[in-house]
């Protein structure tokens, strides 16, 4: 942060004290409560009947099936925005804008349309479906498809946290180690990834976060069989409708958790880079 | 940039420099980019052709489809109100003043994007139901929140916070504080500071973080329909209407539906773009 402001420089006192008491009031009702009120739910009738309605095997199943989608998803991912990167920050080649935009495209996506798109792209009624389907495969209303609807919704994430930093540092220190004899994956390893190795976490912790939370896109392309296609988020909509609310939001408190932990990471992170480049990652989305 | 790059610009397809790597680099980056995200929107986008015009307009012009469209603008337009109003307040107040606890707030403005939208759905509703923690007291002054639509303005509200949080932070944080002297010791007052200084200054800002937000609302689903009463015509988003679609197996009126979301969006997306534009040309021409 460049320049902070004097603390409380120009207000009279009587502004400032209102301003915050109303900013930490209003932080509570929207952001604190929501947080609070799952856990307070989730525990409502014990700790036996929390531990018990997590402790079911579709519940432990849709665990499961996340952390591997989000396995698959995010290193996936990482190799993407490592090759894009590499690409438009350390190349000059025409519409170079245009492919920044495209890369950003999903973030503009509605999740719906998104698992729409991917029906309409794998579904057994299209070409590709159709031409899968001769050699046995099917991928919509299976893992799989989820699979691939959440890369398609996460892909932005890596690439954008890297690609300015990679930009602003320019290219002299690869050239220097390309000029020396080094090879491209040595340069990569040794000199560009090391100067941007805490923006490509920062990018990868958003990138795991939005993989295990994703709700809309995942719903059009899961089947919603309990213990075959459902991920965690999509399981509570189930235990939620079947008015199983304790399970319902002792599942939540597993993917609260989750955020928390990701968000203290995102903050870590964020100092880091705040200490060695002087900036702050790119915030929204 | 950096001045001292050799001259990169090749006459060439491929441009010479002496790094390695860009034919693969640019491979991965252009295959992947055609796979995963241009393939299957140009489906979406054949498969809504596929309908023929006429059939195209009667389903997205449908009187179920069209209510749908009316309550998702309505609501993002008061969540946004809100979001902005709000995503001020907290920017204000995090980068002007120190208090106990104020990166602890910070890290907090991210907890809407860090929680999965179907987790604030549930803890939304519970919070906001007729015996809940803020349903409660709401019920008691005639509002209802909890299956309305201002339900669903307000699960906008949470899930586009960050947005205008995030914008308006490092516009506040550049902002010259030698104008604001200037003008204080001038003799203007606290609010016309405010008013006429400091606001103009974030004005580009709150725009484009206020349509960022308006965007997000358009498309969100997962916090939106547990809250939501989902009744047509009355609580049901168009998110949730192309979901209903499809699972009627109405493949093709969910395509068109959801190519109108996705017009929309790409719409937005060039408001945004704009906006974004001038909020940086605007901080460019303060140096």
């Amino acid at each position: 942060m460049s320049a902070p402001y004097r603390p409380g420089r120009s207000e009279s006192a009587t502004v400032r004290r209102t301003l915050i008491g109303l900013a930490l009031l209003a932080t509570a009702l929207m952001i604190g409560l929501p947080v609070v009120i799952v856990f307070e739910q989730a525990f409502a009738k014990g700790f036996e009947v929390y531990a018990a309605s997590l402790n079911n095997p579709d519940t432990l199943h849709a665990m499961m099936l996340t952390m591997i989608v989000a396995a698959i998803a995010v290193p996936v991912n990482i190799a993407f925005g490592i090759a894009a990167a590499w690409a438009i920050a350390k190349f000059d080649f025409p519409l170079k804008k245009l492919l920044v935009s495209i890369i950003e495209l999903p973030f503009s996506v509605s999740p719906i349309v998104a698992g729409v798109c991917y029906l309409m792209m794998y579904g057994s009624q299209s070409v590709i479906g159709a031409w899968l389907e001769q050699y046995g495969i099917s991928v919509m209303f299976q893992p799989a498809g989820i699979v691939l609807v959440t890369i398609f919704v996460t892909s932005p994430f890596v690439v954008r946290e890297m690609l300015p930093l990679m930009e602003q540092q320019g290219r002299e220190e690869e050239e220097a180690a390309a000029l020396l004899g080094a090879r491209g994956l040595a340069i990569l390893w040794r000199v560009t990834l090391p100067n941007v190795r805490w923006a490509l976490l920062y990018g990868a912790v958003l990138c795991a976060a939005r993989a295990i939370g994703e709700f809309g896109a995942v719903s059009v392309v899961s089947g919603n069989i309990r213990g075959e296609t459902n991920t965690l988020p999509l399981h509570i909509e189930v235990l939620y409708h079947d008015y199983n609310v304790i399970g319902a939001f002792a599942a939540a408190t597993v993917l609260t958790l989750f955020a928390l932990v990701g968000l203290l990471a995102q903050t870590l992170l964020a100092l880091r880079m705040e200490a060695r480049e002087g900036r702050h990652p790119s915030g929204a989305h | 940039m950096n001045a001292a790059a050799p001259a990169i610009k090749g006459t060439g397809a491929r441009p010479r420099s002496v790094l390695p790597g860009f034919s693969l680099a640019m491979g991965i980056t252009l295959g992947y980019v055609g796979l995963v995200v241009l393939l299957p929107l140009a489906m979406l986008s054949w498969r809504a052709a596929g309908l023929g015009l006429e059939d195209f307009w009667r389903i997205v012009s449908g009187p179920r489809a069209v209510a749908s469209y009316l309550l998702t603008l309505r609501a993002a337009f008061f969540a946004t109100i809100l979001t902005v109003v709000y995503g001020l307040l907290m920017a204000w107040v995090l980068v002007r003043y120190r208090f106990p606890g104020r990166r602890l707030i910070d890290a907090a403005m991210d907890l809407p994007f860090a929680l999965p939208t179907a987790v604030a759905g549930i803890a939304l509703t519970a919070l906001y139901a007729k015996n809940g923690w803020l349903g409660g007291p709401l019920a008691e002054v005639g509002i209802s929140v909890a299956y309305t639509q201002i339900g669903v303005a307000i699960a906008m509200a949470f899930v586009s916070v960050p947005f205008v949080v995030r914008t308006v932070q490092p516009v506040l944080e550049d902002l010259d504080p030698e104008v604001e002297e200037a003008a204080r010791s001038l003799g203007a007052t606290d609010w016309q500071v405010f008013r006429r200084v400091i606001l103009p200054s974030i004005t580009p800002a709150l725009l484009a973080g206020g349509s960022l937000a308006f965007a997000r609302c358009l498309g969100e689903f997962g916090a939106i329909i547990f809250i939501a009463g989902n009744l047509p015509f009355k609580t049901e988003i168009t998110a949730l209407l192309i979901f209903i679609r499809l699972e009627e197996y109405d493949y093709p009126a969910a395509a068109a539906i959801a190519l109108v979301v996705l017009g929309s969006a790409l719409a937005m997306l060039l408001v945004i773009n704009t906006l974004q534009g001038l909020n940086r040309r605007w901080a460019e021409t303060r140096g």
